[in-house]
């Protein structure tokens, strides 16, 4: 199994690692076997020294206990100010996390990494900010002792028989960058304590003989010793990947713990995590849903919870399976994963399901075949919940019903032996049989047992003989009870279990298809706007409650992206930006920042591009795996809509100035020729009219006084176009719509190049019942001038041009015809492309795209055609948005055409006087 | 009033344009000064008090925009603007703030003088008083004391409103006046942003006033910024 070479994963991990340490502070952590070792003093002492070298460092909290030496080392140390805040009437105390994080020191101590914060800080744990600080880039000493690791939690409340509360993740202590173990032996410990030189918290003096016990303090020891050799040992290792010694890489094996329903599998999850630190593998906590979980207890899902909780504390992956059995489920992910040891609690007690059934140990060990299985004793962590089946409501009416079903044969019984027919009693029997099957198939287990126990004591009462009696003359009586109560225990148990199947199955069923139909609408939302009301719909069907979505503008701030259903304040504001800044959730129902009105999740696909907020009736529901992993997928689908919203968005821009880039280029090329020609008639025209040597006659100044003032004309129009396009180009075409009447536009067009006109009759075709467009009448102006100019220019003179317009339902077509030779067929369309040239040579082919630019930025469109009887039609659309305003009535004056003006003239404008 | 020949002052900073203008004016009978900064044409404005000042809106010290504001605050002297196609805003803006026409470049020299005349024409008229009291121009005669209107010595007839209109345009004839000055002339001071009403209105009047409305030679379209009713 040995690999021969790198997991390319490990080398990625590695490298990545690397980054994050980049950024982030250094960790030094002061590890200790047990309280008075001196931990706070070596680290005072290191930061003097670091003081003594310069670095900026301060104290941002430190216990001296009132130890005069200690208290010595703190003098000369700047010391943060800590945070009072007031819980119940009591003055706490804390570590000042944000002024820590303002004054930005290139060195922080904190003392006690496994301190629990006083409720209403920001962590629950003081370790949380450390984690913030390190990730702020500021470097952090602190202490610890070695019974604080979570994973050595239980073996160290075994040596000590104390069990300590305040953990820290082991994975705090691995990602340190540095651990300095202080150390004593333990007689010179004792004789501190002797002294009076170790701090005892007044409450714990009575457990602090048996904690100071000189057995306890040798096995604390070896237990901080054995843990910073590990590290040194981790070290080594990977010293020896990155520089890739190769002898060392072992198998790259995989441990995994099974959990259950059981209160002891905590201890499993540890002892997994020790052994899997030893052995240098990765470990997963498996759990396996069957569909008899359904019958769990409150408190037994919750220990499940708490083991997968634990599981991912403690640095490992957690993984639910579902299916039938659990030795088959487990037995295939082990296969599949390389899990090389399971590990599994040994069964305990004599229960009768482990002596009947046989237990998962058995079945593991005969599927197991190559992997390991170890069985390890679980520990009692409390009272063993009682597995009481969850209450139901209606309990009482399926006893009742199972009750009634039974008299149906007893009825039945009766009324046939009164009509003086006799039925055999093994007949009796068997309809009292079906009564039971049916009973245990409608109700389950209790009802069932209830109904057979009926059908038995009525059948003996008032069917076998002595009648009337529960004395049972025949013995084989006995056989026809024995097989009524095992038919109805079996049946209810398969009924049973079809129902769990059929719930679960039905609640999977749900599962994929809130996923799928999320999934489904954002695959035709199109804008933000429909991204956010999907994700908020979806969100709100599946969880109920309230639910936010912020996005990160440029700048990585939080915007709410619709209106937030619930109070959120600028706390509530700061949490999400957190939760955005750190991309990790928090708020309600985590240990971060618990006491926020909502759960707050980054919304991330690889890149976190804002946070969803979900405030619902019960945050616990989230602590489920099932419920969070669904929560999960649907804001990574959401991420993964908005982030494709950023991405095309992007791709647009690039489209966009990959065009410019070619209009730059083309630009460039016909400018030196379109724009020279103008201003070399100019030049030469002009510098003809000053030339001395012989004055020109009349007529042939005024010739070239008329080229000058032509070819400038042409220069205009020509950087009228180039400044069109250019505005067109770069997205800086804004529209400004008003209402117009496409008659009097056209009209202005006419008026503006009457003289290209001239030589053509131009018809008109507005109908009167035209509504009012709303257009930006200088572009639409534009449009039309340069239509016209077209049709003028390729046209023969004489030749007639129409304009026209008709309404369509929802949009005006406007039309411009002529008749001249017409566009070549099939390429009606590659006129409105850039630089395209009529035949004439005129112009340098931007007019039409122009228009094209400018009608697309209305709503409409543009096109060209071939006209039946010769000549070319371009047509375009424009779009009727709202309703074309009227004049109201109040304001319209009557049509009759009387002068009945009153006086009320207003004065012109200040202006015109 | 009386001076024998016209002072225009010219604000405008670009070398070329003054050359053309001065020889284009002085050839027309017309005194010129220049000026070629906003600093220097308010100063020339008040000592040399001219007839028409002629305004370019891109100076280089200042906005033209701001000139024509701080000249209104002292003078009633006529402002023509000059300004590169394509700032309609600013055109509008300036007619607003009290400028009487704009010219938008490049401009031939007939265009100038017309507009010149306009602005010297209504500048004579005594503050406040009528114009001439019967406007005649081509086929059309509005008689602005007896109300009547005769095109081809036929009379028309309007709408109460159509008149006003009418009358207000030709009271300003040949000075451009915006959408709003019409509105508010028209219509009043609430009715300033329904443009459609004017639109509809010159729609109107057109087809009673002009030859051919779909060729207006009389009523004028500026678009995006107002209306002129041609003089002569």
């Amino acid at each position: 199994m040995a690999h021969q070479r790198p997991d390319p994963e490990a080398l990625l991990r590695r490298i990545h690692d690397a980054e994050a340490r980049a950024r982030r502070g250094q960790l030094k952590v002061f590890l200790g076997a047990s309280p008075g070792v001196g931990k706070t003093f070596t680290m005072l002492e290191a930061a003097r020294a670091k003081r003594a070298e310069g670095l900026d460092v301060i104290v941002g909290i430190v216990e001296t206990h009132g130890r005069a030496e200690t208290a010595r080392l703190l003098e000369g140390l700047e010391v943060l100010p800590r945070r009072q805040l007031e819980y119940r009437d009591t003055r706490l105390e804390e570590f000042d996390l944000d002024a820590a994080l303002t004054r930005c020191p290139a060195l922080i101590l904190v003392d006690e990494l496994a301190h629990t914060n006083a409720p209403g800080s920001r962590h629950s744990k003081r370790w949380q900010d450390v984690e913030e600080l390190l990730g702020a880039g500021v470097n952090v000493y602190t202490a610890m002792n070695v019974q604080h690791l979570d994973s050595l939690n239980d073996v160290v409340a075994q040596i000590t028989g104390i069990r300590v509360r305040e953990t820290v993740p082991d994975a705090v202590l691995e990602r340190a960058d540095e651990v300095e173990l202080v150390d004593v032996t333990p007689d010179v410990l004792q004789q501190r304590l002797r002294e009076g030189k170790v701090y005892i918290p007044e409450q714990a003096t009575r457990a602090i003989e048996r904690f100071f016990r000189r057995g306890n303090l040798i096995a604390l020891r070896e237990l901080a010793l054995r843990r910073t050799a590990e590290r040194v040992d981790a070290q080594m290792r990977g010293y020896m990947e990155e520089k890739g010694i190769r002898e060392t890489w072992g198998a790259s094996e995989r441990l995994a713990v099974c959990i259950g329903a059981g209160p002891d599998t905590g201890r499993l999850v540890r002892a997994t995590r020790r052994m899997a630190a030893r052995l240098h593998i990765d470990w997963v906590a498996l759990h396996v849903e069957t569909p008899g979980d359904q019958r769990l207890s409150s408190a037994e899902r919750e220990n499940i919870l708490r083991s997968l909780e634990l599981a991912e504390r403690l640095g490992g992956r957690t993984v639910t399976l579902s299916g039938q059995s659990v030795t088959d489920e487990i037995l295939s992910y082990a296969r599949a994963h390389n899990v090389t040891r399971i590990v599994v609690g040994k069964p305990r007690g004599s229960s009768w399901r482990y002596r009947f059934g046989g237990s998962l140990l058995d079945a593991l060990l005969l599927g197991s075949g190559p992997i390991e299985v170890l069985a390890i004793m679980g520990e009692e962590e409390g009272e063993r919940p009682r597995a009481a089946p969850p209450p139901r409501p209606s309990a009482w009416r399926d006893y009742a019903g199972a009750a009634a079903i039974m008299m149906v044969p007893t009825v039945l019984g009766l009324l046939v032996r009164s009509t003086g027919l006799t039925m055999a009693t093994i007949d009796t029997a068997m309809l009292y049989l079906l009564t039971v099957v049916f009973a245990a198939a409608r109700y389950r287990r209790g009802p069932a047992i209830l109904a057979s126990v009926l059908g038995i004591t009525l059948f003996d009462f008032f069917f076998v003989p002595p009648y009337y009696d529960f004395a049972v003359s025949d013995v084989r009586y006995a056989l026809t009870f024995g097989v009524m109560l095992v038919v109805a225990l079996v049946m209810s148990g398969l009924t049973g279990r079809i129902r769990n199947q059929v719930e679960s199955a039905r609640d999977r069923e749900r599962r994929t298809a809130t996923l799928y139909a999320m999934s489904r609408d954002l695959a035709s939302a199109e804008t933000q706007e429909e991204v956010t009301a999907t994700t908020l719909r979806n969100l709100r069907d599946t969880f109920g409650g309230e639910v936010a979505v912020l996005l990160a503008e440029v700048d990585g701030r939080l915007q709410p992206a619709a209106p937030i259903p619930y109070p959120f304040d600028d706390r509530e504001h700061g949490i999400a930006q957190w939760v955005y800044d750190h991309d990790q959730a928090a708020g309600q129902g985590t240990t971060t920042l618990p006491a926020a009105a909502a759960f707050y999740l980054p919304l991330s696909s690889g890149q976190t591009v804002g946070v969803l907020g979900l405030k619902i009736t019960d945050p616990g529901e989230l602590r489920d795996p099932a419920r969070r992993r669904l929560l999960e997928a649907l804001a990574g689908q959401a991420a993964m809509a908005f982030e494709r919203l950023v991405l095309a968005a992007r791709t647009r821009k690039t489209e966009v100035e990959v065009e410019a880039e070619r209009l730059r280029t083309a630009l460039l090329s016909s400018l030196s020729h379109d724009m020279r020609t103008p201003l070399a008639s100019i030049q030469g025209a002009a510098s003809t009219l000053l030339d001395g040597a012989g004055p020109p006659d009349a007529g042939t100044r005024f010739e070239l006084a008329s080229t000058i003032l032509e070819e400038s004309q042409r220069m205009n129009r020509l950087v009228g176009n180039l400044l069109e396009m250019i505005r067109v180009e770069s997205g800086e075409l804004q529209v400004q719509k008003e209402w117009q009447l496409l008659s009097d536009v056209v009209g202005v067009a006419r008026l503006r190049i009457e003289e290209q006109l001239a030589s053509h009759p131009v018809t008109t075709n507005f109908p009167p019942d035209l509504p009012l467009v709303a257009v930006d009448e200088i572009l639409l102006e534009q449009v039309f001038v340069n239509l016209l100019e077209n049709a003028a220019k390729h046209t023969p003179p004489g030749t007639p041009i129409e304009v026209g317009a008709e309404t369509h339902p929802g949009e005006v077509e406007v039309y411009v015809a002529d008749r001249g030779p017409g566009l070549p067929p099939g390429e009606e369309d590659l006129v409105f492309e850039k630089f395209r040239r009529g035949g004439s040579g005129a112009g340098i082919g931007l007019g039409l795209t122009i228009c094209r630019a400018i009608v697309k930025a209305h709503g409409g469109r543009m096109w060209a055609e071939n006209r039946s009887g010769g000549g070319a039609i371009f047509r375009f659309t424009l779009p009727i948005t709202g309703t074309p305003p009227t004049i109201s009535a109040a304001d319209a004056d009557d049509s009759t055409p009387e002068l009945e003006v009153g006086p009320a003239w207003t004065a012109p404008p200040p202006s015109s006087s | 009033m009386d001076r024998p020949t016209p002072l225009l002052l010219l604000i405008e900073d670009e070398a070329p344009m003054r050359r053309f203008l001065r020889a284009a004016l002085a050839s027309h009978d017309y005194r010129l000064v220049e000026a070629a900064t906003a600093k220097e044409g308010l100063t020339q404005a008040a000592s040399r008090n001219p007839d028409v000042i002629l305004l370019d809106l891109g100076l280089p010290d200042a906005d033209g925009l701001e000139v024509t504001r701080q000249l209104r605050e002292w003078a009633s002297t006529p402002i023509i603007v000059l300004s590169a196609r394509g700032r309609e805003q600013d055109k509008v803006r300036a007619l607003d703030l009290g400028a009487d026409d704009y010219l938008t470049k490049p401009f031939g020299v007939e265009e100038l003088l017309a507009r010149i005349r306009v602005a010297l024409r209504h500048a004579s008229l005594p503050p406040g008083g009528a114009p001439e009291p019967v406007f005649r121009s081509g086929d059309l005669t509005v008689d602005l004391v007896k109300r009547q209107v005769f095109r081809d010595g036929e009379e028309v007839h309007f709408t109460p409103i159509e008149y006003k209109l009418l009358a207000a345009l030709v009271r300003h004839a040949g000075k451009l006046l915006t959408h709003r000055q019409l509105l508010q002339e028209v219509w009043g001071n609430n009715y300033i942003n329904q443009t459609h009403y004017l639109r509809i209105y010159v729609m109107q009047l057109r087809q009673k006033i002009e030859p051919d409305s779909t060729r207006p030679r009389l009523l004028l379209t500026e678009p995006g910024v107002g209306y002129r009713f041609k003089a002569d």
